[in-house]
């Protein structure tokens, strides 16, 4: 399960820029996965959230915005959604020039930072 | 406090980043790297073997890694071929990623070596992901898997450069249909050459090797439609709101 290794690709890019910013904590990391990523969003959450412990990200949310696979075919401009699994040969013409217009993305979009780490914070209120 | 920051930074550019070095370090020594993926009992070992035979017997210096979720069965079969042979545990990490190739390249990868085939963990989902700074990804497949496999793994499949069926040799006892094979490659990797394998009566047995040779002497490679982005976005600046 490669989401581990996602997961933890993300977390130690949002602490590299909490540095860069000083932010003590984040509330909230927003993410682009396209379908054809090879991501499940279900275990990625699940181990985000086990990675996140004893992290400047400790008790951040990630919501994940999925983006839908598209492609254009360069000899007869059809386009279309790809569909899962992908149907990537043109339709129009089998024409050999498709290129993706979008699937594929496994972005970091937006950090939300927080006053201080939101779990620890969370404790203190409590 | 309470701002935030469009970091828009692709999530494995640290990998890409670290492959895309590999592959110029590679290609100043004159060497290019080819990444095997497939699932266990594939055959891609026993296919290996054969090819790095061959690649003695011809002449070729070649060199091969094989990464193992724990065991080291694999570098001893792929070593009696006669060819540098390394074997690498993951200790349970199911991919190989680009540092950890090139930190086991250092100082192993011998000097002579032109082509450097590695096998990665046998998995169809996330060796899929991760670039490794190789100029030729092949994914195999027996024959013993079914036909809708491109279907159920279409990342790897439809970024693969060259798809390998292997065990053709039990495509009747198991029924297989070609033909819905290879629409099926075809529906997730318009263009891929497929090529029928079997390692046991030495079927297609030297096309690995002769079509990684064809890539080191500069001859095109099939480009995926996948691996092909219109307007891809790497990494933009920092954009900061209040
Ligand atoms: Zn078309």
């Amino acid at each position: 399960m490669h989401e581990m290794s996602i997961a933890l690709a993300v977390i130690e890019q949002v602490e590299r820029a909490a540095v860069e910013h000083g932010a003590r904590g984040v509330e909230s990391v927003r993410l682009l996965v396209g379908e054809l990523a090879g991501v499940v969003p279900q275990a990625l959450d699940f181990c985000y959230e086990l990675a996140c412990a004893d992290t400047v990200l400790a008790g951040s949310t990630l919501t994940v915005e999925s983006v839908e696979g598209r492609a254009r075919c360069a000899d007869c401009g059809h386009e279309w959604a790809v569909g899962m699994p992908p149907d990537l040969g043109c339709p129009g013409c089998s024409g050999a020039r498709v290129e993706l217009l979008g699937g594929r993305e496994l972005q970091i979009l937006q950090v939300r930072w927080a006053a201080d780490p939101v779990l620890a914070r969370a404790d203190q209120e409590g | 406090m309470c701002r935030t920051v469009d970091l828009q930074q692709a999530v494995l550019a640290r990998n890409d980043d670290s492959a895309q070095e590999l592959r110029t370090e590679l290609a100043a020594r004159g060497t290019i790297a080819v990444n095997l993926l497939s699932s266990p009992g594939s055959g891609k070992t026993e296919l290996l073997e054969r090819e790095l035979a061959l690649a003695r017997e011809r002449g070729v210096p070649v060199a091969a890694l094989t990464a193992d979720l724990a065991t080291e069965n694999d570098a001893l079969r792929l070593g009696r071929s006669g060819v540098p042979v390394k074997q690498v545990l993951t200790d349970g990490l199911c991919h190989l990623e680009a540092v950890m190739l090139r930190g086991h390249l250092d100082g192993w990868l011998p000097e002579e070596a032109r082509l450097l085939f590695v096998e990665n963990v046998g998995n169809l989902v996330c060796p899929a992901s991760y670039d490794l700074g190789e100029s030729l990804r092949v994914v195999l497949a027996s024959v013993t898997e079914g036909e809708d496999k491109p279907l159920k793994y279409p990342t790897a499949f439809g970024l693969a450069n060259l798809v390998l069926v292997t065990k053709t040799d039990l495509a009747a006892a198991v029924d297989f249909d070609q033909a819905a094979f290879l629409a099926n490659v075809r529906r997730v990797n318009p263009g891929v050459e497929v090529v029928l394998t079997s390692a046991r009566t030495g079927l297609a047995v030297g096309a690995l090797l002769d079509r990684a040779l064809a890539v080191l002497a500069g001859e095109p490679v099939h480009r995926p439609v996948m691996a092909r982005p219109a307007g891809h976005a790497h990494q933009v600046p920092l954009v900061e709101h209040s």
